[in-house]
């Protein structure tokens, strides 16, 4: 009685592992996709507010248009992108709806998109849901799972209607220069290929500014759908609220499908939204933070043997097994039965990616010690 | 502020190893900077964080105490406010514009004590023109920490 493509969706291993972890008291979870901090006071106050003030209706389809305006000026100060508020913004349930409705919106059955892997886990199912093909651009921990050009030229030429960007990556941390993206851009603009661009963890870019593929010129704007939102950044996960900026009839068809099937937003999220992006301090300050952290756990980590790819964002690493001889499944098992610490295996973000971990640094200092501890007591026990 | 402020400030503790690795700095270094900072007062003290209400036995009491005085030709305040804040029971004292001139904090034993010093020492001073006494019932916050409840983390243990 269900639907074959979603019977063959694959959950895995994997599912039963995290079913593991949260079945385990007394866990360090280095597993966690989320940030470790509570949204900031002020972003609460004014869903408190707004509840007190009776705000508990729908909202336009679109989403508020002061949280549209709010967000096109917070692009043209921040990237000096200009998306007009009325016909190229719209309001999401996180940038996971807006990835779906964008596929949704763009894909004809059997229509190929580009995924670079390792990738988020959604990516290549929620392909599949819209009728969509996966060409797999695999990275290299040797270019720093980057996008290796020939690669990217190779698949190009099979004719893809899309490609999806995320940078800072999860699970790499890696992300582009203006410089690196050029060069990918190049690549794309030769052929109409749509760029959907998950930039979600572009506030949390630590070495240097975060530059949105869609402020290269002004073909790639429009050829872009730039996602993003507040999870991450501002701490406001469990708000569910994002937004998609892209070209109006791309717009127009994506709030179709969000009118028929979401509605809107919820407006408690929404408002909060339009405070948050006015808490710079606040987002600035977890950032340092996440550096720091990022800083210490990338410098005990490569200690332990477990080589890390330097990641410039988000507050995720991706370690390689390297000498030790576990695929990532087993390892992470173990070291959740032996030591218990949890971390996410590699292959949730791609089969070749059975040698690597993700581990989150989004816990606090005093956890990453005792989880390095951990980590280095078990090192020492495997064979 | 520097980083190693930053930090310092939320916990003077943090070894000098974690420091630098937090900071991407090397140790010895960062033993100077500290060392500097120190040497020039922009480091005062190392100080705890103690939430009395919780520690078995303490029964102090504390009170904020707005004080009145008459300021002096050529030091103004500062004179006055050396012989108030000399006091050992006086654990903080400001300057303030507004109604009143020093805000002190002051901690005893008891009551008592506490009316004690304002009654005999304070208010008897030729400078002080007059006290008002505010004991403290409760402390939600103090330097930025909340003391009653802190946030709890709700998130799951792993999750994409």
């Amino acid at each position: 009685m269900i639907a074959d493509r979603i019977e063959k969706l694959a959950p895995s291993g994997i599912r039963a592992f995290f079913d593991l972890v949260l079945g385990m008291p007394d866990v360090i979870s280095l597993g966690v996709g989320e940030p470790d901090f509570i949204t900031p006071w002020k972003i609460r106050e004014k869903a408190i507010t707004a509840l007190e003030e009776g705000f508990t209706s729908y909202t336009s389809n679109q989403g508020l248009f002061v949280l549209r305006q709010d967000i096109a000026r917070y692009l043209k100060k921040k990237y000096s992108l200009y998306y007009t508020p009325k016909e190229e913004i719209l309001i999401t349930v996180g940038v996971s709806e807006g990835f779906d409705l964008a596929l949704r919106a763009i894909l004809e059955p059997g229509d190929s998109v580009i995924i670079v892997s390792p990738h988020y886990v959604s990516y290549p199912a929620l392909v599949e849901v819209a009728y969509g093909k996966v060409l797999y651009l695999v990275t290299k921990e040797e270019d720093g799972f980057k996008i290796n050009p020939k690669k990217l030229c190779e698949l190009v030429k099979k004719n893809p209607k899309a490609i999806v960007l995320n940078y800072p990556s999860n699970p790499t941390g890696v992300t582009y220069s203006r410089e690196e993206l050029k060069e990918i851009w190049k690549i794309l603009s030769s052929k109409e290929i749509l760029v959907i661009s998950d930039e979600i963890y572009g506030e949390l870019t630590y070495d240097a500014d975060h530059v949105p593929v869609a402020s290269l010129d002004k073909k790639a704007k429009r050829q872009t759908i730039l996602l993003s939102g507040f999870s991450k950044g501002y701490a406001m996960t469990g708000f569910r609220v994002g937004f998609a900026c892209a070209h109006k009839k791309i717009i127009s068809a994506m709030t179709k499908i969000h009118a028929y099937s979401m509605l809107c937003g919820p407006i408690i999220s929404q408002l909060a939204a339009t405070e948050a992006l006015k808490a710079q301090r606040e987002v600035i300050q977890m950032r340092q933070e996440y550096k720091r952290r990022r800083d210490f756990i990338v410098k005990e980590l490569n200690a332990l043997g477990l080589s890390v790819t330097q990641p410039q964002g988000a507050f995720y690493c991706f370690p390689s097994l390297g000498k030790f001889k576990l695929n990532s499944l087993e390892f992470a098992k173990k070291l959740l039965f032996e030591e218990k610490v949890a971390v996410v295996p590699g292959r949730a973000f791609g089969k070749e990616f059975d040698s690597y971990l993700r581990i989150s640094y989004a816990n606090t200092l005093d956890n990453l010690k005792k989880a390095i501890i951990r980590i280095e007591r078990f090192l020492k026990k495997l064979p | 502020m520097e980083e190693i402020l930053e930090i310092l400030e939320e916990n003077a503790r943090i070894s000098l190893e974690d420091l630098a690795k937090l900071t991407g700095r090397n140790k010895k270094e960062i033993e100077r900077v500290i060392k500097g900072f120190e040497r020039k007062g922009v480091i005062v003290k190392y100080k705890t964080v103690i939430n009395k209400d919780k520690v078995k036995g303490e029964k102090g009491v504390v009170a904020i105490i707005e004080v009145k005085v008459i300021p002096q030709k050529d030091v103004g305040f500062d004179l006055v406010a050396e012989r108030i804040y000399r006091f050992p029971e006086v654990k903080s004292c400001y300057l303030l514009s507004g109604t009143y001139d020093l805000l002190l904090v002051v901690e005893g034993k008891d009551i008592h004590t506490v009316a004690n010093f304002v009654s005999e020492k304070l208010a008897p001073l030729s400078s002080v023109k007059g006290t008002i006494t505010h004991f403290m019932l409760k402390k939600y916050k103090e330097d930025g920490v909340i003391l009653v409840k802190e946030d709890k983390m709700r998130r799951l243990a792993i999750t994409y």
